[in-house]
């Protein structure tokens, strides 16, 4: 009995994470389309109908999704047959697995049982993370080199350089955040950023590492893969590394990059805007800093975590989404440039910052 | 460069200011525009099938050729359109006029949209008046190149553009010639 509700637990956990990321990745291609269109005074796709019911465009990732299913499944013929088809699936296998350490709540007591709200309860969830999306870079220099074409080899190996130089920031810039909350499980540093500095302001992430926050959005974004760190894709110069994949499999290479953008957003959550933390909502309820408090209940306090999180990382996926409709691409040397001698000096001086902030801080 | 533009983060913050402030903008027209207010627009798109731009009237659109009271052609085939064209897409055969007030008439009158160039020398040229361009229909589209050659009798058939800009006849279907 006991082990069938751990196992009904542990699956409720993985599912209700896998369906956030499901449909926050299907429900992007028309959040992006939407979005880029109003900033971009149009009104964008709107004609997909189901019996005249047009619904704001919504049904055009319906619509694509058919489109891709029912086209042919090209492969050519110098391409390598196994890797050929493997690299879609290997690319979008990491993309998912990559949430699965980020929290999106506190613990929920059932009964005598606490059910910690992530997919995975890890203590070293952040490396897991960044070894998810580091392997998924595999997927796409797989697909540059089984396709037997040039530019898409071109295109694997500009990803594989830019996901090197982007790494290196992002897992500088990080360690930032790990000596200022001291733990690289992700829900300690999400209760941790729970605190209040001073006594009134919240401990996120952004507030104690704001250099931090902007050189990991910029080496997340290059991670991605999206304009303006579109090298592995450079639709005007080398087309890349899907060049050759047509039908589903090259929609599989969309949903990757809607899924680390939607991964992406929950990593920022998590670690910097404070992951499911409420300002000032503690385990009780509201308990404001000017002595005002709303008791609440435990499933309250819940679901409002929960909800903050949803709404968070909805919030950041906008700011990605300006980003990506914003900004024109970096030159290859360009991004090459930015990675080396940018992000990863600063992220290295934002570690020595840090350092010598918290050893005054201590000897205080 | 100076410092602050080495480091873009200012332009950058800049550029996304700017973006941002034309997506919240155009959202509240949007929703204001759903709620009822209807000169509230929150896009320049114009839903073509439904909407039209307004189109000038000087604009030169698909030909037709002008009818006498009597009904038939006012052009007398003195070939000035088929020799100004700079397309060679005017195609005319020229006939006897019934009337010996009249000199001739066009037996055949083609032109051939899949050439023309819509330069409007033919108007121009024609010293009867006898062709114009104003019907006001654009969309003429055809599977092959042999429908695009539009005949005396359908070019006889068009009528101007009304007051509003908007064609007042039919698109003229070809009939397929030499099918196959």
């Amino acid at each position: 009995m006991n082990l069938v509700a751990d196992l009904g637990i542990a699956f409720g956990r993985v599912a209700f994470v896998m369906a956030f990321v499901l449909n926050t990745a299907a429900i992007l291609g028309w959040v992006e389309r939407k979005q880029s269109a109003i900033m971009q005074d149009r009104i964008g796709a709107n004609r997909a109908s189901i019996f005249g019911i047009r619904a704001m465009g919504l049904f055009h990732p319906l619509a694509d999704t058919l489109k891709m299913l029912t086209k042919e499944d090209f492969r050519p013929a110098r391409a390598d047959k196994l890797l050929f088809s493997l690299a879609p699936f290997v690319s979008v296998l990491f993309a998912l697995a990559a949430f699965a350490t980020i929290p999106f709540g506190n613990t929920l007591t059932i009964g005598e049982r606490v059910i910690p709200l992530q997919a995975v309860t890890l203590n070293v969830g952040i490396l897991y993370v960044f070894a998810m999306l580091s392997l998924g870079v595999y997927g796409v220099m797989m697909a540059g080199w089984a396709s037997g074409n040039n530019f898409a080899i071109l295109g694997g190996a500009r990803a594989a350089a830019l996901m090197i130089s982007a790494e290196i920031a992002i897992g500088a810039s990080i360690v930032g955040v790990v000596m200022v909350y001291g733990s690289l499980n992700m829900m300690d540093i999400a209760r941790a950023q729970g605190e209040l500095l001073w006594g009134w302001v919240p401990k996120w992430g952004l507030i104690t590492q704001p250099l931090a926050f902007i050189l990991f959005l910029t080496g997340g974004i290059a991670a991605t893969k999206r304009i303006p760190f579109d090298m592995p894709e450079g639709e005007s110069e080398i087309i890349g590394y899907n060049v050759e994949y047509s039908g589903m499999k090259f929609g599989m290479f969309l949903m990757t990059d809607m899924v680390e953008t939607t991964v992406l957003a929950g990593m920022c959550t998590a670690l910097f805007l404070g992951g499911w933390q409420v300002p000032f909502l503690f385990a009780e309820g509201f308990l404001f800093p000017w002595g005002a408090a709303v008791m609440l209940s435990p499933l309250t306090v819940t679901i409002l975590q929960v909800g903050a999180f949803v709404t968070k990382v909805a919030v950041m996926i906008f700011i990605l989404m300006l980003i990506r409709w914003t900004l024109p691409r970096f030159r290859y040397d360009q991004a090459m440039k930015l990675g080396w001698l940018g992000l990863f000096p600063l992220s290295i001086l934002n570690v020595v910052l840090t350092g010598a902030v918290i050893l005054a801080w201590g000897s205080r | 460069m100076n410092l602050g533009q080495h480091f873009y983060l200012r332009e950058v913050v800049s550029g996304l200011v700017l973006t941002a402030g034309h997506f919240f903008r155009n959202l509240g027209r949007h929703v204001a525009h759903s709620l009822g207010k209807k000169d509230a627009r929150g896009a320049v798109t114009i839903q073509y099938p439904e909407e039209r731009r307004p189109l000038s009237p000087r604009l030169r659109t698909l030909h037709r050729l002008v009818r006498r009271e009597d009904g038939s052609p006012r052009c007398v085939a003195c070939m000035m359109c088929e020799t100004v064209c700079p397309a060679r897409c005017i195609y005319i055969v020229a006939d006897e006029h019934p009337n010996p007030e009249i000199e001739k008439m066009p037996q055949r009158f083609d032109i051939d949209l899949g050439k023309c160039v819509f330069c409007g020398y033919c108007v121009e040229a024609c010293p009867e008046d006898a062709i114009r361009m104003d019907t006001g229909i654009l969309e003429f589209s055809a599977y092959d190149r042999r429908s695009m050659v539009y005949t005396k009798e359908m070019l006889l058939s068009l009528e101007p553009a009304g007051a509003n800009g908007r064609p007042r006849s039919p698109i003229p279907i070809p009939a397929r010639r030499n099918a196959g």
